[in-house]
This record gives structure tokens, C-alpha cells and sequence, in this order.
């Protein structure tokens, strides 16, 4: 076949909902065959944090952040119908009843389809974020690699 | 129809019917073929499509009980 096509995501968003949506078109275009990348910024880089807490330093606004953020894909809220935590949990029953995937397991199944995970350094410390909160074997780079990536891109979103 | 591998996606939602899919043909040879059951109402328009972007051929498909069967050969 000829030269591989390319996809890249850039997630913005820290929705569970909005997460769930661009890991499932990143693992659907890995199975194309794609190279995948996707650009995780502001609030979507909280979909990488790990669930541990961790002792880090950090100034008192960034521990704020730190408390005030999801720690982790697991935590997130939904865009649509939180209702105070209660809305993140039925629609996990649900993916459960119907046997669909969880975004903390969309985001292995992206991991092991070689899914490029890109963290925002710049947004990382807008956010107090550090790399040892986020998952390993994730790249750490700003906008002109995202571009570099892009301008090779077919398919091209921003969720 | 004879078939070299079969993928048993039954249950599975999108998007891991495609990804397993992806995954059983990478284990194939060219013009091997490999048949798939799904449940997933996607499934057949995916694996249509999914086929056809990879340069494989959905030799034929079929409804048994609301189980969706597909033999695609490996292009």
C-alpha cells in the first residue's frame, strides 16, 4: 500500500463525554491504518493525569488547580447532564449494559495501537501540571509539532 | 463459505469491531479470508467501508439471528 494516511485529534475538552468521542475515532482510524496523533490541551490534559496523587511541589494556585481538576479520565464530569457527579455514573452503567469501552480503556486500547499521546508543555504549565502526573510513554511538545503533524493530516478535529 | 480465521466480535461496540477486525487480518495472507460475527447494527456499514479503504473485498455478508456475518478477503 501506498504512504500510511494521518489523523490527528486535538482535545480540548476535559468532558468525559467529549473524551469518550475522540478516543473512539483515534482507535477507529488506527484500525485505518492512519497514523494517529492526538494533541491534548488545557482541560483535555487531564485525560492523561494519572489517578495516584502524587507529592509535588507546587505553588498554592497550581495545588488549586491540582485539587480542582479531574485526576484522571475515570473522574471527569460529562458536558451534558453531570448532575453533581451522578450523570458520570449512570453513563458508565450504561456503557457497561451495552458493552461499550470506558474511556480509561480507550485509552490503553490507544496506547497499544501505537496512537501518538501528545501533552501541551505550554497548557501543562498554564495548569501546574507535571510530567510525572501524567501517564508515561506520552510525547511532550507545543503547537509546531501538532502542525507538523496536521499539515500531513486527512482527517483533522478538534473536540 | 470457507473461511481461514474467524473473529467472534459478538457483543462488542464500536469502535472494537473494527479494531479487532484489524487486528485478525493483520494475521492473515493476501487472499486468505476471514469471517467475522457481530452484533454492533454498525457493523455492517463499518466493515464495508473498512474494507474497502484497506484494499480488501466483503466477499459476502449475511443475517442469522440478529448475529451480523461477514467474510472479508484479504486484499
Amino acid at each position: 500500500m501506498t504512504e500510511k494516511k494521518r489523523t490527528t485529534i486535538i482535545l480540548f475538552s476535559g468532558d468525559y463525554d467529549k473524551a469518550m468521542a475522540a478516543y473512539i475515532i483515534a482507535n477507529g482510524a488506527a484500525a485505518y491504518d492512519h497514523e494517529v496523533t492526538i494533541f491534548h490541551t488545557f482541560w483535555g490534559l487531564n485525560a492523561l493525569r494519572k489517578d495516584e496523587p502524587l507529592a509535588l511541589k507546587k505553588g498554592l494556585l497550581e495545588k488549586m488547580f491540582a485539587k480542582m481538576m479531574p485526576r484522571g479520565a475515570d473522574k471527569m464530569a460529562l458536558s451534558k447532564m453531570n448532575f453533581a457527579g451522578m450523570g458520570p455514573k449512570m453513563i458508565k452503567n450504561v456503557i457497561k449494559k451495552h458493552n461499550a469501552m470506558p474511556l480509561p480503556q480507550l485509552i490503553e486500547m490507544a496506547q497499544e495501537q501505537d496512537i501518538k499521546l501528545v501533552a501541551c508543555t505550554m497548557t501543562m504549565d498554564l495548569l501546574g501540571l507535571q510530567q510525572e502526573e501524567l501517564l508515561d510513554n506520552i510525547e511532550y511538545a507545543g503547537v509546531a509539532a501538532y502542525l507538523a503533524d496536521a499539515q500531513e493530516g486527512n482527517v483533522n478535529l478538534f473536540i | 463459505m470457507n473461511s481461514n480465521k474467524l473473529l467472534d466480535a459478538k457483543g462488542l461496540a464500536c469502535p472494537m469491531p473494527i479494531v479487532k477486525t484489524k487486528k485478525a487480518m493483520n494475521e492473515l495472507e493476501s487472499g486468505q479470508v476471514l469471517e467475522i460475527h457481530a452484533t454492533d447494527k454498525g457493523a455492517k456499514n463499518d466493515l464495508a467501508a473498512w474494507a474497502k479503504s484497506g484494499g480488501h473485498e466483503l466477499v459476502k455478508h449475511e443475517v442469522d439471528n440478529e448475529v451480523l456475518k461477514f467474510w472479508i478477503k484479504k486484499g
